[in-house]
Formats: C-alpha cells, sequence, structure tokens
C-alpha cells in the first residue's frame, strides 16, 4: 500500500517531442485512478514512467515516502498488467504466475501458496498446467491479472489491459477489477483510451489531452462540470454538444446569426463556447421563453439503440449538428421542427480561444 | 489456409515439379553414394548401375579408415563446425537483441555495418586474415578456422535475428523487467525460446558452408593434425591418379552428421522460413 506522488513529470523523446508537460498528480493510498485521453496524449508514457520503464526527463516521481526515480522497475514495489497480457508464451500459468516470485528468491511453499491463492480469487485453478496459447483472451488476462496480484505490490499499473477482449467480456472483467482493487486495496493507476471503462472505475479522473492535465477529479464531478471543451467533448457519449456562440446586448447568438433565447446568465460581451449534452435537452412544446436555454432545430435523423434514441438536428440556417437523447419511443421524423430547452444549470460555457470553463 | 478448392490438375503439376526438383537435387548424392559401394572399374563400366554382387565392394570404405587420419578429421570437422555455429547463434544474437531492443546512438548505423558483411565476401580478406594469424601464432590451429567462420557467419545471423527479434512483444519483456529478471536473463528465458526458429534457420544457413568448405581450411589449417573432412579427402585425389573409391566414400561419409543435423532442425527450420509470412 502507498501514495504515488508525481511532481512537475515531463518527458521529453529525441530532444524535441514533449510527450507529457510536466504533470503532477497525487495519488491516496488505496485510490483508483483512471489515467484517460485520446492516443498520443502521453497517458501511457506516463504509466511507463511511474513504472521505471522509460526515463524521466525532469520532475519526481515518489511511491510513498520514496523517490523511483532512478530505481529499476524491479524494486519499485508495482506489478503491471499489460494490454496484450504479455504472458511468458513457453511457461505454464503456475510458472507465469511464480516467475516473478522465484526469481527474488522467494521459498517454495510461500510461492506455492500465493500463486494457488491468486489462482482461487481469479477462478483459474483448472488452468494452472495450461501454456497461454491454450487459453481464451479472457483467461489470458485473468492470468496477467494474476501475476499482478501474487506480487502483492504496493501499486498495480494497468496499461488498456481490456482493450484486447471482446465487448461482452470486457465489461465482465471491468467489474471484476474494480471488485478486485476493492477487495485488496492496492493503490492503482490504470490507463484507458475508453472514457466509460474510465468513469466506472475510477475513484478519480486524470483528463489528459497533448501530455498536459486537462482535469482532475471524481468521474461525476468531471461530467457535471468539465474543466474545458476537450473534457466536455471527451467524457460522455454522445458527446456534449458544443455551440459558437457570441454575447452582446441581445443575448446570445449562434455566430451563424441564430439567436438564442434565455441563458444570458450575464456574460461579457465577446465570444463563446457554449456546451450542452444531450441528456439534458429536453423537447418542450413551444418556444419557450424565460429560465434555461432554449433552440430551434429541425430533424435529420432519429438513431435508436435499444433503451434510448438519439436525435441529430440542425438549425435553419445551417450551423453546427446537435445531438438530443429522447426516450427510445419517440418517433420523430427527418424535417420535423423541434423545441429544445436546457436548465441553467446544466449549460456550460467555455472561453472561445482557450477552451477553458467559465462559471 | 485455404483449403476451398483444389483443382487437382495444379496439385499434381505443382507436385511434379517438386518431384523432378527432388530428383535433379538428389541425383549428385544418389551417385556418389552408389559408386562409393563399386569396385573401381564397375564405376567407370556403368556409373548409374547400382551396386551387384560382381561389383559390390568396400575397398573405398577401407581405404578411408586405414589411409589418413580419417576419424581425426571428421572430429575436427565437427569440432569446427559445432563451435563456429555456437558462436555465432550467442554472439548474433546478441548483438540482434542488443540492435532491436536498446536505443542508443549510432544504433542503425551499427546495424548497417553489420549487414555490410553479407555482401562483401570474406573470401576477399583473406591475404590480411592469414597474415593476422601467422602474426597471432593461429596458424594451424582449430581456433583460426573458429574464429574466421564466426566472422563470416556473424552478418546474417545479426540480420535475420534482429528482425526476429524486433517482433518479439516489448511488453513481455518490460513484464520479465517489472518481475526482476536482469537484462541477460530476459534475454535468455523470455527472447531466445522465442527466436528458436529463427536460430535454426541461422545454424542450417551457416552449418552447410562451414562443414563443406576447403578454402579456409587448405590456407589456415594445412597441417596433418588439423585437416578437416573437406580437406582430408583431397589426398585421394592426385594430380595424376585419383582413388575414386576412397573420395566417393570420404564424401558419403561426410554428408551424413550434415543429414543428422539437418533432420534436427528442418522441424524448426520450416517454422522459421514460414512464420511471419503465415498467421
Amino acid at each position: 500500500m502507498a501514495t504515488i506522488t508525481l511532481d512537475k513529470v515531463r518527458k521529453v523523446y529525441a530532444g524535441t517531442m514533449e510527450a507529457v508537460k510536466g504533470v503532477s498528480i497525487d495519488i491516496a493510498d488505496g485510490e483508483f485512478i483512471v489515467l484517460v485521453g485520446p492516443s498520443g496524449c502521453g497517458k501511457s508514457t506516463l504509466l511507463r514512467m511511474i513504472a521505471g520503464l522509460e526515463e524521466i526527463t525532469t520532475g519526481e516521481v515518489k511511491i510513498g515516502e520514496r523517490v523511483v526515480n532512478k530505481i529499476d522497475p524491479a524494486d519499485r514495489d508495482i506489478a503491471m498488467v499489460f494490454q496484450n497480457y504479455a504472458l511468458y508464451p513457453h511457461m505454464t500459468v503456475y510458472n507465469n504466475l511464480a516467475y516473478g516470485l522465484k526469481n527474488r528468491g522467494m521459498p517454495k511453499a510461500e510461492i506455492d501458496k500465493r500463486v494457488k491463492e491468486a489462482a482461487r480469487i481469479l477462478e483459474i485453478d483448472d488452468y494452472l498446467d495450461r501454456k497461454p496459447r491454450a487459453l481464451s483472451g479472457g483467461q489470458r488476462q485473468r492470468v496477467a491479472m494474476g501475476r499482478a496480484i501474487v506480487r502483492e505490490p504496493a501499486t498495480f499499473l494497468f496499461d488498456e489491459p481490456l482493450s484486447n477482449l471482446d465487448a461482452k467480456l470486457r465489461v465482465q472483467m471491468r467489474v471484476e477489477i474494480k471488485r478486485l482493487q476493492r477487495e485488496l486495496g492496492t493503490t492503482s493507476v490504470y490507463v484507458t483510451h475508453d472514457q466509460l471503462e474510465a468513469m466506472t472505475l475510477a475513484d478519480r479522473l486524470v483528463v489528459l489531452n497533448k501530455g498536459n492535465i486537462e482535469q482532475i477529479g471524481a468521474p461525476i464531478e468531471v461530467y457535471d462540470r468539465p474543466a474545458s471543451t476537450f473534457v466536455a467533448s471527451f467524457i460522455g457519449s454522445p458527446a456534449m454538444n458544443l455551440l459558437d456562440v457570441t454575447s452582446d446586448d441581445a443575448g446570445l447568438k449562434l455566430v451563424t446569426g441564430t439567436g438564442l433565447a434565455g441563458a444570458a446568465s450575464g456574460l461579457d460581451r465577446g465570444r463563446y463556447t457554449l456546451g450542452v449534452r444531450p441528456e439534458h435537452l429536453e423537447i418542450a412544446d413551444g418556444a419557450a421563453s424565460g429560465e434555461g436555454l432554449s433552440l430551434e432545430v429541425t430533424v435529420n435523423v432519429l438513431e435508436p439503440v435499444g433503451a434510448e434514441s438519439f436525435v441529430y438536428a440542425s438549425f435553419a440556417d445551417g450551423g453546427p449538428q446537435i445531438v438530443v437523447r429522447v426516450s427510445s419511443h419517440a418517433r420523430h421524423q427527418p424535417g420535423e421542427k423541434l423545441y429544445l430547452k436546457a436548465m441553467p444549470q446544466n449549460v456550460h460555457f467555455f472561453d472561445a480561444d482557450t477552451g477553458k470553463r467559465i462559471d | 489456409m485455404n483449403k476451398a478448392r483444389r483443382n487437382p490438375v495444379n496439385v499434381f503439376a505443382a507436385h511434379a515439379v517438386l518431384i523432378v526438383y527432388t530428383l535433379i537435387a538428389l541425383f549428385p548424392v544418389f551417385v556418389i553414394i552408389v559408386n562409393s559401394f563399386k569396385t573401381r572399374k564397375a564405376i567407370f563400366r556403368e556409373p548409374l548401375a547400382l551396386p551387384g554382387s560382381d561389383s559390390f565392394s568396400m575397398i573405398g570404405y577401407q581405404t578411408v579408415m586405414k589411409q589418413g587420419d580419417f576419424v581425426l578429421y571428421f572430429q575436427n570437422s565437427m569440432i569446427v563446425t559445432v563451435a563456429s555455429l555456437f558462436f555465432i547463434l550467442l554472439f548474433g544474437a546478441m548483438a540482434a537483441f542488443a540492435l532491436s531492443e536498446y536505443r542508443f546512438r549510432g544504433n542503425t548505423l551499427m546495424g548497417l555495418y553489420l549487414a555490410l558483411g553479407i555482401m562483401i565476401p570474406i573470401r576477399i580478406g583473406t591475404v590480411a586474415i592469414l597474415e593476422l594469424m601467422v602474426q597471432t601464432g593461429l596458424v594451424n590451429t582449430l581456433l583460426a578456422l573458429i574464429l574466421v567462420y564466426t566472422a563470416q557467419g556473424l552478418p546474417l545471423a545479426v540480420f535475420i535475428l534482429s528482425e526476429f527479434m524486433r517482433q518479439v512483444s516489448d511488453d513481455l519483456k518490460n513484464a520479465g523487467r517489472i518481475d526482476g529478471l536482469s537484462e541477460y536473463t530476459i534475454f535468455f528465458r523470455l527472447v531466445l525460446p522465442l527466436v528458436r526458429p529463427a536460430m535454426a534457420t541461422v545454424a542450417v544457413f551457416n552449418m552447410i558452408p562451414i562443414w563443406n568448405d576447403l578454402w579456409f581450411p587448405l590456407i589456415l589449417a594445412p597441417s596433418e593434425g588439423t585437416k578437416t573432412l573437406t580437406l582430408g579427402s583431397q589426398v585421394f585425389i592426385g594430380q595424376f591418379v585419383t582413388d575414386w573409391n576412397a573420395v566417393l566414400s570420404a564424401l558419403s561419409l561426410a554428408i551424413l552428421p550434415v543429414l543428422v543435423l539437418y533432420v534436427i532442425f528442418s522441424r524448426q527450420l520450416i517454422r522459421g522460413i514460414t512464420s511471419g509470412a503465415v498467421k
């Protein structure tokens, strides 16, 4: 069990490419942290720096009270689960689990006890004599987790462990990882590009973009109050509707010209990005006035996904397409006019230039 | 694999071509072995006939066993081939691992420099090598041959093995690092077993030229004590008279060990050649 502290950690490749630009995070003991972001945002690099597989250009990584910048991966008291499992292909499952321990000179009896225990927790007891190639994807993933568990490390590091599994198995393993981490109470850092995985697993989310932290917070907090347009569009599916608007004495207007009723919540004159989630838009009876945001749009497409449907609609003067979540029983026809409204607390404003949230 | 439809005509044609090729390739070997069991007269009378009751003779083998220290030549060849292969595989694999695994200044240049040796035949440097061996006092030792063959085999070995090692997943090596394995353990315990087919390929490619080589044994180690099998067989080929029985018998014997080693490596070899091409 340990805390992890990252202090202004930077990674520069080949002298010029700055993959991670001064990231600082404090991770509490037993916390499940998810690093999430699009590919190339530096999340894997960051994880590999914590693991010690990548050199830290500047800054400091502490595990517990110890600065580990110059310490070998093996001595950092970490265990890592890799995307493609990285099982030793020529060893049986048992030996895959035991090898790391053997290598550390642990007594045979203790190794055996730990391997059996891990196998029991992960329900892989029956496969201990098999080679990895005789296992299914899900089973391999369990073995990879087992290899991490037997070490009883201070920290688990997960590098997109579920992205090679099919959708159904992914959901199942996601729940399992969460349960396991709760049971063991081990500090965990988990990297993924899947925002759903990130939301469901994390105690706290770290949203990364181009080597910078965009936002750190509990999943629901990040969802409710995204710190920037990047977070707003990355977290949540479908993504938040983002509209370029201008504010003047007459109120809010789309940059294309359509006026927006309501919602002008004392903003200075100028250009902004307005954000509203598909699920926060409601269909109103008519052009509403008063509180909140009010939009008038034309339906393009209705997309049923089962439990709900999504309406893709656009403004009369063109402009951006917006998405609205409606009930699965809604029957909106293409070309139909809709009036939408959103409560003021669900309308977000961002600076048009920096993309930062404005409260 | 596409097993869907196979036109029997195509299958037949493909096999016919392969069979013809096999016959052509094996014909010289067949002639050598058949004639090694015949009397000298029979060899010249009907070179293609099988040994019969009147033409059968072991005289060639008897000559070989009597004359010259054939067992010693055999042993020399074996030592040189096995030791050279061992060093080629060991150093080749290690160099390939370094080139494919570590990022360091001049990595690509080093790789190109090593690959250059594939294109330049080592025999061009024979004079220099001989001078070097004379100066270091290695002439007429097996070590001289082993060193030269190792140098000769390394470029191709590094080239082939580094390609294969690049395919070994980084995650696997990193998993090993986190499990506390040293770089040597990662190399010997994780990476080498995975590139075993490639190692077998390199071994076979190198084994046959080394075993058959006449050039360097003749120049670097022609003394009685260090003759290899190929060189030793030359005693039966005179300027005016050639003892064909003995030559053919010696060659037949020389085929055996290569055949045995090839059978050992061949299963791995096929996997080595096709891996990567077929998933």
